[in-house]
């Protein structure tokens, strides 16, 4: 079945001067708090590529020289990186894939729900209301040799989750869906009750099955709004520090990219290297948050409800 | 309804003003009374704190003291102290420091060197390990407070079905791992991938006449040492024990409780420890985890050689004071060194919180005799220890040691010492990540 969809009418080539004086009312009410935010975030960002070029350690003034791109070429050249790339990358897409289907489930149990609905939501919800490191201590005290009940549970004896990099990464990205998916279901859920529901009527009059109903007519619909939550969970899937630094502090490789700007930057006061790791991951973030807008054609202005 | 809504409202607005005040208040006193230094400690008993507090009361009002606990872990400590001093933080007045982060601090120019004319106070009588530790550069930057040192802890049933004498002056490590695998027993070390495996190592290249990094004033471009006869012997020493029976099976991750536990159980024959453990053990009978025969016979003696003709230098351990360079009351800082470290606080600390003294002296006291039976054997110790590197590269020096020795049972002579020289020397210049 065709949907029609109203072509939005050209806008008029005329301004007014009302048009015109608010437009300028506006560039001004914005104007400050655009250029603190310049400000607060083109500085620090300015100033950790400066840092980036240089050879230098906070302990060792004396010892700073000026490197040019040879700390990105270190850092890219280094297996560490490589390493610590490849374990934030499954951690990603492992996540956020799980995370999506279980957050539709969610989605659809809160939409459809009648009956509790108010205690449901809040039930979905809970977790992504507890701190990040508190959860990461939760799941870490669970999956503990000696204290942890999971091994109990399943009777695995003294299997050492923390131990081996496969195991610690499943329970790390275990931590990431039940602490996260939460977020995910919620931003689902607003793009479910956009679907405007004279479609689904429709469809249902003509005879799609429920199947038929989700695929043509529900997920298309909330196209931007999948792609919305997509690309917010992937980008702070990205950026995941607390569960391994709680968990593992890095151990068996599984050291995300985050962490490895922090041991940099913090504990070994390598302030070079680790602006250069800092503005390689911005880079990632820059790259992955364009595929997005432009590869899945997603235009974020019109997620607004206004469809 | 209404009235208590007002009378709540003024209550709320007489707090605020209340709470402003008192602030204004504490403002002025900051200025007017005596200054209130703050010491940053590691955890221990509260000892450090008892001293504070001591030397606080017998200033004559001259400063109180704030005592600021850091959290547990070594590093955890030096990174937070780095992440203030970086920021120039003047409220840290004194800080207690462990002795391998001084010439990093030092050289950051975190710490207040100490007055020429106060240096005498600070090392007179003071032992030579620690007093290698508190220079950077001829000048001195902090305290010797208390010192640590490895014994070498063994079970006397089993050296002597062995016919070996600990305490004998030749007695090696080779020597020693001989005597465990002829017993069926095990040798107690740390081996897990952290700090107190590189004392181990340090210790053993140290023994052996090396050193694991030399001139170290150069910064980044030091040079690594390691490659050498001496890290070979360290490594053959490693990698042997690793992979004979005298290994104990937890070893790849063994730390200091790890090693004791294995020493205290029914395999138990050497190890080489802090001097904690023997008052510990006494602790493990009394809460009924071990008998008494156990602590009966646990005997002790130096560090064990790495080669027999030359004396071994044991671990070093402990914690300097250092005054820092950003504090508005330096005078009254250095007047708080001087109390904690004198001789009879020295005396008292050791007693108070059982973590040896800095200086010689404090072991000829009839009270430390009676509580440390090994007291002679710690003094020499920690007189002839050999400390790990002074660099303020030291963070890359270790973790390059760590990363490339671990597991131990793959450690090889020549090739992880080669390894080791290579990596660390990327590392220091900025072409490896750690």
């Amino acid at each position: 079945m065709a949907v029609m969809v109203e072509a939005p009418a050209p806008q008029t080539a005329e301004v007014t001067d009302r048009a015109r004086h608010e437009r300028r009312l506006g560039l001004m009410l914005s104007a400050p708090s655009f250029l603190v935010m310049v400000f607060v975030t083109a500085y620090p960002l300015i100033y950790a590529v400066v840092l980036s070029l240089y050879n230098y350690r906070l302990t060792d003034p004396e010892g700073r020289e000026f490197v040019g791109l040879g700390n990105y070429a270190t850092v890219l050249t280094d297996p560490v990186w490589w390493t610590d790339f490849s374990t934030t990358f499954l951690i990603t897409v492992f996540s956020v894939a799980v995370e999506l289907v279980l957050g539709f489930a969610f989605a659809f149990v809160m939409y459809r729900i009648l009956r509790g609905r108010s205690i449901v939501r809040t039930a979905i919800l809970i977790p992504y209301g507890i701190v990040t490191v508190v959860s990461a201590y939760i799941w870490r005290y669970a999956f503990q040799l000696d204290a942890g009940f999971v091994n109990q549970w399943f009777g695995l004896g003294d299997y050492n989750f923390f131990g081996q990099r496969w195991s610690a990464l499943f329970v790390i990205i275990l931590s990431e869906i039940w602490k996260t998916t939460p977020f995910i279901s919620l931003l689902l859920l607003a793009g479910l009750v956009q679907v405007p529901e004279e479609l689904q009527e429709a469809a249902r009059v003509d005879g799609a099955t429920a199947w038929q109903r989700l695929k043509r007519v529900t997920l298309p619909n909330m196209k931007a709004a999948i792609m919305v939550a997509l690309l917010f969970r992937t980008l702070d899937a990205w950026r995941i520090f607390d569960n391994p630094f709680i968990m593992t502090a890095g151990a068996n490789k599984t050291e995300t990219l985050s962490f490895l700007a922090y041991r940099q930057n913090v504990t070994l006061v390598n302030l070079g290297a680790g602006s250069a790791v800092s503005v390689l991951l911005f880079l990632t973030v820059v790259v992955i948050a364009f595929i997005f807008v432009k590869g899945f054609r997603t235009d974020l202005s019109q997620v607004r409800g206004d469809r | 309804m209404l009235s208590g809504a007002r009378s709540g409202r003024r209550r709320l607005a007489a707090f605020a003003a209340l709470t402003l005040s008192v602030s204004l208040l504490t403002a002025c006193g900051d200025d007017s009374g005596p200054p209130t230094l703050t010491w940053y400690i590691n955890p221990d008993n509260g000892g450090q704190g008892r001293l504070a507090e001591q030397c606080a009361a017998s200033s004559n009002g001259a400063y109180q003291v704030d005592v600021q606990v850091l959290p547990n872990d070594a590093s955890q400590q030096r990174e937070q102290l780095v992440r203030r001093l970086a920021a120039q933080d003047s409220s840290i007045d004194l800080m207690s420091l462990d002795p391998p982060f001084v010439a990093e601090f030092a050289n950051a120019g975190f710490l207040r060197p100490f007055d020429p004319g106060d240096v005498a106070t600070f090392t007179t009588g003071v032992l030579k390990g620690p007093l290698t530790t508190a220079y950077w550069k001829d000048q001195l930057v902090a305290a010797p407070f208390w010192a640590n040192t490895q014994l070498l802890w063994y079970r006397k049933s089993v050296v002597q079905a062995a016919g070996v004498d600990p305490g004998a002056a030749g007695f090696t490590w080779d020597a020693m791992i001989k005597a465990a695998e002829g017993q069926n027993k095990v040798v107690g070390v740390q081996a897990n991938r952290y700090e107190g495996y590189m004392v181990w190592i340090n210790a053993l290249v140290v023994s052996a006449g090396g050193e694991i990094v030399g001139n170290v004033e150069a910064g980044k471009d030091a040079t690594p040492e390691i490659a050498s006869p001496a890290g070979d012997e360290a490594a053959r020493i490693v990698g042997g024990l690793a992979r004979s029976p005298a290994a104990p099976p937890a070893m790849p991750n063994a730390i200091e409780e790890d090693a004791r536990s294995s020493f205290q159980g029914s395999r138990g024959a050497f190890m080489v420890n802090w001097p904690y453990v023997y008052n510990a053990a006494k602790e493990d009978v009394a809460s009924g985890g071990i008998s008494q025969s156990v602590v009966d016979d646990i005997g002790w003696a130096r560090y064990p050689r790495v080669t027999a003709d030359r004396p071994s230098r044991p671990p070093l351990g402990g914690i300097n004071l250092a005054v820092g360079n950003f504090t508005k009351h330096p005078d009254q800082a250095v007047a708080l060194v001087k109390c904690v470290t004198s001789l009879p606080n020295n005396i008292a600390y050791m007693l108070d919180a059982g973590n040896p003294a800095a200086r010689g002296a404090a072991y000829d006291d009839p009270k430390v005799r009676e509580a440390f039976p090994m007291a002679d054997i710690i003094r020499t110790s920690i007189n002839d220890a050999g400390p790990r590197p002074i660099t303020p590269y030291y963070n890359d020096v270790s973790t390059s040691v760590q990363l490339t020795w671990h597991p131990p049972g793959e450690v090889e002579a020549p090739a992880t010492p080669k390894e080791t020289a290579t990596f660390m020397s990327d590392v220091l210049q900025g072409k490896r990540l750690l």
